[in-house]
């Protein structure tokens, strides 16, 4: 009965391969010099975090969660935390992944805000750009992941690949928000007074939109961390590095140590940048 | 050389306008061209000069096209046909054609705003925003300049709050201070106290009537409302359905609407603001005199003495009774 449509088979995989090929022959200068660049990002934060004595780190940390919120509670929090994570000996695992986090939070704000700023000022750019950003965040991860290997090899650059074209849509998404959302009245006065479009932009476009861009980074750091898993499975070094053993083995055990810590570490970030005004 | 001239301003809002203005041009209304061809009629040939130190009114129903005529002066609306000049030092550069960086001067050094929303930056502090036109021109002096209208507004000590916490009046006062701080000779005001309660928005007219006798800037000034047009105006001039109808000293228009329109405007308003002793003249003598320009508020209390006799210089007009005033009220 089906003979009719299935006899012949529309090319999607051929096609991407073909494409995945064409990338690969043609933009190996492209994706070598990335990741020489994501390599060298990832080396210097992941130095700054185990260079020092663990103590240290915690220490720092602890005083910036002060300096961010003047109280008490969520500092102590941190810090509890983190000796936590001392405890269990998770120390170099979470610094790993607390690199990779950091280095997809430059990477997608880096290129995140820019890319939402120019949607916001070009709706036709934004019309093109929305289904892309839809098909980044429902594509299932472990999809690009191949490619990810293909042109990264193993690691933490593919691992961080991964996660920025899972995560980067989010600050995309809200840097438009903001921007788009900035009231016309303040436009208005802006262009009253004689703003060029760059003073427009730094002083009242984007102080306007700094709650959605603030959101779009705390977004960004969560989405960072449920991706840690699957970046180990690339390779990536940290937490989800012994998540994947644990799989592996049928180490209950193993497993629910790591996974806890992860937990651990997400409720950390996540109270530490709820900042209420 | 006038401030401000307006030379046969179109303006239409839409993709096509070409296709509009012949109807406007047969006179047809906002309602006939949006029907025919889309394109809502914004104004259409306005022509109307402002002297410079002039303080004219631009007065209408909302939709009337106040706002957008206004806004032509700065290039917020784009005007598809005639022009609109604006002096700078001895030339006149006309805002529809010149190019973005003369319009930008021009928005910097020469024409400042003050909105009916304000428009303030609700994440600086008020000296941040009085400062605001200063900053985007790049104005060295800005620290004292800001403090100067921060005083001339009455704001002082108020500079480092943020405007969020103040009334909607001293916001207001915001607003002024940010557009006289460029030293702009021509503000354009659009119903800058209309969102403001009825007592803050009498004193604050009051205030720019003050700070304009001190400032002598060139001002127009867009409203609603015709008491407050009579009161602030020196020239009023009545738009409906995006054209000027009528266009005159709030006397002239008081006592010779020249339409229906505009003597609706007239018969709805608060007539003690504008009427003076030789508008309310009955034949006859009466006992004291009084000169024909007194304003009719300053004539009430006198005549519970008996009839005044209305004079002009030493010439007899006729005279002035409780009677002639009610009559005229009424009428
Ligand atoms: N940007 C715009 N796009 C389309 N139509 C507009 C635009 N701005 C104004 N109009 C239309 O032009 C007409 C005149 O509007 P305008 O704002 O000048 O009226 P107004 O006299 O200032 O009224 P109000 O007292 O309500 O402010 C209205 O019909 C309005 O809908
Ligand atoms: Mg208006």
């Amino acid at each position: 009965m089906l003979d009719w449509l299935t006899e012949y088979k529309l090319p999607v995989g051929d096609v991407a391969e073909a494409v995945f090929d064409w990338l690969q022959a043609n933009g190996g200068w492209f994706f070598d010099g990335l990741a020489l660049a994501m390599e060298w990002l990832i080396d210097w934060i992941l130095f700054l975090f185990q260079a020092p004595h663990p103590f240290i780190v915690v220490a720092i940390l602890t005083a910036a969660t002060w300096a961010l919120h003047r109280n008490w509670q969520v500092p102590a929090l941190v810090a509890a935390g983190f000796l936590f994570v001392l405890n269990q000996g998770y120390w170099e695992e979470t610094s790993e992944s607390l690199t990779l986090v950091l280095s997809a939070c430059v990477v997608c704000m880096g290129v995140g805000v820019p890319i939402g700023i120019a949607a916001a000022h070009r709706p036709a750019l934004y019309r093109w750009l929305r289904p892309v950003l839809d098909l980044m965040q429902t594509l299932p991860t472990f999809v690009y992941l191949i490619p990810a290997i293909v042109f990264f090899g193993i690691g933490m650059v593919p691992g961080l690949i991964a996660t920025v074209i899972f995560v980067v849509p989010a600050p995309i998404r809200l840097t438009h928000l903001g921007i788009s959302s900035t009231p016309t009245s303040l436009i208005e006065a802006a262009d009253a007074f004689g703003a060029t479009p760059s003073q427009k932009l730094w002083k009242v476009e984007l102080p306007s939109a700094l709650p959605q861009i603030m959101a779009g980074l705390n977004q960004t750091i969560m989405l960072s961390l449920s991706m840690v898993v699957i970046a180990a499975l690339v390779g990536a070094d940290g937490l989800g590095v012994p998540v994947v053993r644990a799989l592996n083995r049928v180490d209950t055990g193993l497993g629910f140590e790591a996974g806890l810590i992860i937990v651990v570490v997400a409720i950390l970030l996540d109270r530490a940048l709820r900042i209420d005004k | 050389m006038s401030a401000v001239t307006f030379d046969n301003v179109s303006i239409m809002f839409g993709d096509a306008p070409e296709k509009a203005l012949p109807l406007a041009d047969q006179g047809q209304s906002r309602a006939e061209i949006q029907q025919a061809t889309d394109q809502v009629l914004g104004v259409h040939d306005a022509s109307l000069e402002v002297e410079e130190g002039e303080t004219l009114v631009l007065m209408g129903l909302s939709g009337s096209g106040k706002s957008t005529l206004l806004r032509a002066v700065n290039g917020l609306n784009p005007v598809v046909r005639g022009r609109v000049l604006v002096k700078d030092g001895e030339e006149q550069v006309d805002v529809t054609a010149c190019s973005a960086t003369r319009l930008r001067k021009l928005r910097q050094n020469r024409v400042a705003m003050v909105f009916q929303q304000f428009g303030l930056l609700p994440w600086r502090t008020v000296s941040e925003n009085v400062g605001f036109g200063l900053e985007l021109a790049g104005a060295e002096d800005r620290r004292e300049r800001v403090a100067r209208q921060l005083n001339l507004v009455g704001l002082d000590g108020w500079g480092e709050r943020k405007v969020g916490e103040l009334s909607g009046g001293m916001q207001q006062r915001v607003g002024l201070a940010r557009a006289f701080a460029t030293d702009a000779p021509i503000l354009l005001m659009d119903e800058p106290f209309s969102a403001l309660d009825p007592l803050i928005r009498t004193r604050l007219q009051d205030e720019l009537i003050q700070l304009q006798d001190e400032l002598k800037r060139t001002i127009i000034f867009v409203s609603h409302d015709l008491d407050e047009a009579f009161k602030i105006g020196a020239r009023i001039a009545i738009m409906e359905g995006g054209r000027i109808v009528q266009c005159g000293t709030p006397r002239e228009i008081f006592s010779n609407p020249a339409s229906d329109y505009v003597a609706d405007f007239v018969a709805n308003m608060n007539p003690l603001g504008v009427l003076t002793a030789r508008d309310v003249l009955e034949p006859g003598e009466g006992e004291r005199s009084i000169a024909a320009e007194t304003p009719i508020r300053e004539v009430m209390p006198l005549l519970r003495e008996g009839p005044l006799s209305v004079m002009e210089g030493d010439h007899h007009l006729g005279r002035v009774t409780a009677q002639s005033v009610v009559e005229r009220l009424s009428a």
